[in-house]
């Protein structure tokens, strides 16, 4: 039943409240011009809800020139997708206001992606952005709009759990859609104010939902992952960033050496590598070399062969718990470890610090890479996640 | 919902003399203003019966006015026109205050290796003429510096700025924009050498504006294509447009607002609701604006606020997307990038009654309560 906005049991109140009775407060639907914040809103309408649509101004896409050029793809906040949303509003009769979130989406999101490449990190930028513009600046601005709910097109579920008083956040139905790697910082506050229509879809039934409603943008192409990084190139980016804003860092060229101290060649700055890369390292050898760690301190990048890349264990840091209240002693998870990754049986074990967790596979994962989120499920349900440290 | 409009100086709607004279134009008058025969001489007749409506009310000759798409176009012709016919090197003096239609053409001439001084204000947002005559070079080749602010409504000392660039023999351009409707203009007695204006500022349609050049400026092309307009502005004529500048004008001489309806707005406000204070100068200004900062409150979150109230106001200026960034002019008259974003302007027009006044005044207490209640961090 993809036209019925799920929302399982809710505290009174909300549009999910059990009274057959629709509120009149509106929900604030952030849209992005894309095909799933547009049915999102549409669905909305259609339930007969109040709805006040809004696109988010995160980044000025004509600001880096030299990564400006027509053929590059996947990128939002284009003058293209403000038109496709407020086409989209306009049709369903709803206010629509762009919104700029540009200062808060450098400081929050674009300068630590840079800081932690920098660093010899692996950065999460959606995960950031989610958790300080999309689900704390926006429901700012929704609250402004005198809109006590937020709603996105994310691919995710949220349920509250009566027995244990918490909101709980579950996988999309639609497994190779989910979004909840990236949703692993929701605070039970947000939750509560946030909804996901399409958690109960798949992406075909939503773009036959768009073609069915006639919305405009039914067919449009999804975006990519990283939305203000042209071409997927975050190495160009990064490039032209620091250019701009004068914040080149110190060094930037060293050499790559293997796991047992050789010298196998040279590199333009560790911060163009990622854990467990073998492309474009520029160097000839009998067995094909990956990158194993980078060091900013020393400009190192340490290579050696795809078994040098397994671990067994790592600590997740500034851990968010949203269907659990914390881990007491251990607790068994499955656990993913970037976007792609298949969740791998693991242990959670507490430490000391409530917010740092070891995690112990059961059997040792390819390329753990600092930087990336650690997110723990129990089968749909997400635990919770923090960073790999 | 009932909408009320308090976005004058955005544009304001058209007056329905202007659109009783524009629709009987678009109707009946089709010709060509350049064609010999009766079609075209027919037009033409339109075309120069507007002008003189226009260059009445500004007090200069037919002569010297041509007709431009709108304010920015008068502003491109008007900077890149004098500083193109000069020759190297050359210097432009303009503002830190300036409508981005003057400072986009000034900042394409540094591109082509102009020298230009933007002159600083201080937070009464008013060019002081002092500035003016210290930035002077021996290279400089144009003045321009705006009659109103758009966002303060201050009135710039443009009779004596004109005198200091007199005296040094330098033509003085004036962006008249947010002045023509609101304030008398005479551009003879004010002394500018050019004066740009738009007409959907003053209850005329989008699309049509003029330029006043006075006689014996040297003006180099900026498009080029055609003969119209003494060649400065090649294009076949909007009459239509033009004509509903010219009733526009017609309508707008002696029928200028007074402060009263502004000064109600900004007295209830500033002592009804705490922590709020005017922005730039409160004396000199066009009678029908206010720029208001609200501590702790974010001027987005707010205009998004009152429009689901029903009540139209504005930040700063709009970008292309829609998207509101913080005001170069706010921040240049000195406030904080936190202060300019806590600032929203409003600006009356023949429309708004004391009425609606008041019911604004009700809306702004209750946003600025629920704003602030919620902490929208500004």
């Amino acid at each position: 039943m993809p036209e019925q906005l799920q929302t399982d049991k809710r505290p009174a109140g909300g549009p999910a409240a059990d009274q057959g009775v629709r509120p009149t407060l509106p929900i604030a639907v952030a849209m992005s011009g894309g095909v799933d914040s547009s049915v999102v809103a549409a669905l909305l309408v259609r339930q007969g809800y109040d709805v006040v649509g809004m696109t988010m101004q995160l980044w000025n896409q004509r600001r880096l020139p030299e990564l400006s050029n027509e053929s590059a793809t996947g990128r939002c906040c284009s003058l293209d997708d403000v038109y496709d949303a407020r086409r989209v509003a306009e049709q369903l009769g709803v206010p629509y206001y762009v919104v700029n979130f540009e200062r808060q989406f450098e400081d929050q999101v674009v300068k630590p992606f840079v800081a932690e490449y920098l660093a010899g990190r692996t950065p999460v930028p959606c995960t950031l952005c989610n958790n300080y513009i999309k689900f704390d600046r926006f429901l700012e601005l929704a609250d402004a709009a005198g809109a006590q709910q937020i709603a996105t097109g994310h691919y995710a579920r949220i349920r509250y759990n009566q027995a244990s008083s918490r909101y709980e956040l579950l996988r999309g139905v639609d497994h190779a859609k989910d979004q909840t790697y990236f949703l692993f910082g929701l605070t039970q506050p947000q939750l509560a104010r946030t909804l996901f229509p399409l958690g109960h879809l798949t992406k075909p039934e939503v773009r036959e939902l768009a073609g069915s409603m006639d919305l405009p943008v039914a067919v449009k192409a999804d975006s990519q992952e990283i939305c203000f990084v042209p071409n997927g190139d975050y190495a160009a980016f990064m490039s032209a960033y620091l250019k701009e804003t004068g914040i080149e860092p110190e060094r930037t060229q060293g050499d790559i050496v293997t796991t047992d101290g050789r010298t196998v060649g040279s590199h333009q700055g560790v911060h163009r590598f990622t854990v467990g890369q073998r492309r474009g390292l520029g160097v000839a050898a009998a067995e094909p070399f990956y990158v194993i760690a980078t060091d900013p301190s020393t400009q190192r990048v340490v290579v050696g062969s795809n078994d040098d890349l397994l671990r067994g264990r790592f600590i997740a840091r500034d851990v968010n718990w949203i269907s659990v209240a914390g881990v007491e002693g251990e607790m068994r998870a499955q656990v993913k470890i970037r976007n792609k990754h298949t969740p791998a049986t693991a242990t959670l074990l507490a430490t000391s610090t409530p917010d740092r967790v070891e995690v112990v596979f059961d059997s040792a994962q390819r390329a753990v890479t600092p930087g990336q989120g650690a997110v723990f499920y129990n089968g749909d349900v997400v635990l919770g996640g923090g960073w790999i440290e | 919902m009932r909408h009320f409009y308090f976005d004058h100086n955005a544009t304001t709607p058209v007056a329905p003399e202007v659109l009783e004279a524009v629709s009987s134009c678009l109707g009946q008058v089709y010709g060509n203003a350049s064609s010999i025969h009766y079609f075209g001489q027919l037009a033409k007749q339109r075309l120069e019966a507007a002008r003189r409506q226009v260059s009445e009310f500004i007090g200069c000759a037919p002569a010297e006015l041509i007709f431009t798409s709108g304010g920015t176009e008068a502003n491109n012709i008007a900077a890149l026109g004098v500083a193109r016919a000069a020759s190297s090197p050359r210097h432009v003096i303009t503002s830190a205050i300036e409508h981005p239609a003057v400072l986009g053409p000034c900042a394409q001439l540094e591109r082509e290796g102009v020298q230009v001084t933007r002159v600083r204000v201080g937070s009464s947002g008013v060019v002081d003429p002092a500035d003016v005559r210290q930035a002077l070079r021996p290279e400089t080749v144009l003045i321009s510096i705006m009659h109103a602010n758009n966002e303060l409504g201050t009135i710039q000392p443009i009779a004596e700025i004109a005198r200091i660039a007199h005296a040094a023999d330098i033509p003085l351009h004036v962006d008249g924009v947010q002045a023509l409707g609101k304030i008398p203009v005479n551009v003879r007695e004010l002394g500018a050498d050019l004066y740009s204006v738009s007409g959907h500022k003053l209850y005329a349609p989008k699309g049509v504006g003029a330029l006043y050049v006075r006689k014996g400026i040297a003006l180099a092309g900026v498009a080029f294509g055609g003969h119209h307009e003494r060649d400065r502005r090649p294009g076949t004529e909007n009459v239509p447009g033009i004509v509903g500048f010219g009733a526009a004008a017609r309508l707008a001489s002696g029928n200028f607002m007074d402060g009263a309806l502004r000064d109600r707005l900004e007295a209830a406000v500033l002592e009804r609701i705490s922590g709020t204070g005017v922005n730039g100068s409160r004396g000199n200004r066009t009678p029908n604006t206010t720029n208001i900062q609200f501590d702790a409150i974010d001027g987005e979150a707010m205009v998004i606020a009152l429009d689901l109230r029903g009540f139209a106001v504005s930040t700063g200026s709009a970008c292309s997307s829609g998207a509101i960034t913080p005001s170069h002019v706010l921040t240049a008259i000195g406030l904080s990038a936190d202060r300019a974003r806590s600032s929203i302007r409003f600006s009356l027009g023949h429309s708004n009654t004391a009425e609606q006044v008041d019911e604004l005044v009700e809306a702004l207490e209750a946003s600025v309560a629920h704003l602030r209640r919620i902490s929208v961090h500004a």
